[in-house]
């Protein structure tokens, strides 16, 4: 599920026009919120308080039964709402296989793409340090 | 007796109404967008979030183009709207550990695991102005090299591996973390409640009180330990769902400052530390906060707390620009009742000066 937290809206509700999405029935409406977001003193102590992140958050039940919870950062219930519905669509026996394959596996292929290209040009500005020879030889 | 005094509805319609053409200034002239202010002056977002205390590039934008600009309007702007959103609770502890880093670097060691990693930095530029950003610039496509798969773990966690830096405290079992939203500011205050006033603080008012430090006013010898800036993951425990959730990730700047040792009669020296975390890539930001947050440790740590950066109602009464700005910007609010009594109070009191040092053939005369 973190994949479809990364994905835009947008790019998860695409995925899902060419599946049959079953009936299904909304949990919880989509809803924003806050959700205070923790640190550690000195990154690895005991937790204090940062700073609070907008989330919002959607429940759905497929006509068959199965629940789906989605939770992410930001304002947008719409996203929310589509990954509580894949959540909801990977426990069905039905569409399990399928949402993996068509929806979250490719997504999660573009979310490696984009970090790659990150993690490449942070690489070309690592420091390689070498010594400069003092004095004549 | 209160008069209320009523009027200028209209001067104060027609004043936002002349604000809202001012922000827009020549319309001749493209509109910004906010997905060009969150692109093109990111880092005026980022500060927006840190200070404003809420994580959200696209509201962050929002308000600084409200706000004309003026990031401490933004900040309120922020804040304001904070306060209408229910909270659902509170994030997993973030792993600084694990971020994906874009940037990281340390002044104490050159040969760290992981490597110096400069990222986007300011650093080493010439600080010249450069026209061409005038005039439609576009960037070289930025350089490649093989992305490395070594872990980068923070500088902090190799210096204790030798006991030679002063372990994080660890939380007491069920003790509960303070959250100055909630509940109000009670001195002395646990480092928890000084941490997260300080992540909210004012990038000036901290960068001012950790210069001073530097300076000799609660000296504390610090050095960068470690800088990071990168991605980290967001979990939240979610009750309905039963475990926790991912919720995407966010960008966070940590500095470990690496401070002068103390040691005792029954524990051997070591060094001591100052920590800050912010939202986005706020570097002055966390350094300043990693050196007050080691100065305000003056009284656990045993040393004179003389220094104003060492006193913590000090610091964390004065750190939040939100307060700061409401409480100077009153002033120029009406005042007239105020006034009136200060300047009939300050006749009475000329009339009195007067009438003592008139000459004596003046007060037999007026008799």
């Amino acid at each position: 599920m973190a994949v479809l937290a990364h994905a835009e809206a947008g790019e998860i509700a695409a995925r899902l026009r060419n599946l049959a999405v079953p009936a299904h029935q909304d949990l919880r409406e989509p809803e924003s919120g806050l959700v205070m977001l923790r640190g550690r003193v000195g990154g690895d102590g005991a937790p204090f308080n940062l700073g609070e992140a907008t989330v919002s958050r959607a429940a759905i039940r497929l006509a068959s039964g199965e629940v789906g919870f989605g939770y992410t950062l930001g304002r947008d219930g719409e996203k929310a709402r589509l990954i509580a519905l894949c959540d909801a669509l990977v426990q069905s026996k039905d569409f399990g296989a399928t949402v993996e394959r068509d929806i979250i596996a490719p997504l999660r292929e573009q979310l490696m793409v984009r970090r790659k290209q990150v993690a490449e040009e942070t690489a070309a500005t690592k420091v390689d340090f070498y010594t400069m020879v003092r004095g004549e030889g | 007796m209160y008069v209320a005094v009523k009027g200028g509805e209209r001067a104060i319609e027609n004043a936002h109404r002349l604000l809202a053409n001012a922000r827009r200034g020549d319309q001749s002239v493209a509109e910004v967008s906010l997905d060009q202010i969150s692109e093109q002056l990111g880092l005026a977002v980022d500060r927006v979030m840190s200070e404003g205390s809420l994580y959200d590039r696209e509201l962050a934008a929002l308000a600084i183009k409200q706000a004309r600009g003026d990031l401490i309007e933004a900040i309120f702007l922020v804040r304001a709207f904070r306060a209408t959103l229910p909270r659902f609770g509170t994030s997993e502890p973030v792993n600084t550990g694990a971020m994906r880093v874009q940037r990281r670097v340390s002044a104490t060691f050159k040969d760290i695991p992981g490597g110096q990693i400069l990222g986007p930095t300011f650093d080493y530029t010439h600080r010249l102005l450069d026209p061409s950003l005038g005039q439609g610039f576009v960037p070289e496509a930025p350089a490649t090299a093989e992305a490395s798969t070594a872990p980068t773990p923070r500088v902090t966690d190799i210096l204790g591996r030798d006991g030679l830096i002063e372990s994080s405290p660890q939380a007491e079992d069920g003790a509960s973390v303070g959250d100055l939203t909630r509940e109000p500011l009670n001195f002395p205050a646990d480092r928890d409640l000084r941490l997260q006033n300080l992540a909210r603080g004012d990038e000036g008012f901290l960068l001012a009180m950790g210069y001073s430090t530097q300076r000799g006013y609660g000296r504390n010898h610090p050095f960068v330990g470690e800088i990071r800036f990168g991605e980290v993951e967001v979990e939240f425990f979610a009750e309905d769902v039963g475990f926790a959730v991912p919720l995407g990730s966010i960008e966070l700047t940590e500095c470990q400052m690496v401070n002068q040792f103390k040691g005792s009669a029954t524990e051997a020296p070591c060094f001591t530390r100052g920590y800050g975390l912010a939202f986005g890539q706020s570097e002055r930001k966390t350094m300043s906060m990693a050196l007050v947050d080691r100065a305000l440790r003056a009284r656990e740590l045993g040393e004179e707390a003389l220094a104003p950066a060492q006193d913590e109602e000090f610091v964390m009464s004065h750190s939040d620009n939100v307060q700061a700005t409401g409480f100077v910007e009153h002033l120029k609010l009406p005042h007239y009742v105020d006034f009136q009594s200060e300047l009939g109070l300050l006749r009475k009191l000329r009339k009195e000066f007067a009438d003592a040092n008139a000459p004596d053939a003046m007060k037999e005369a007026a008799e």
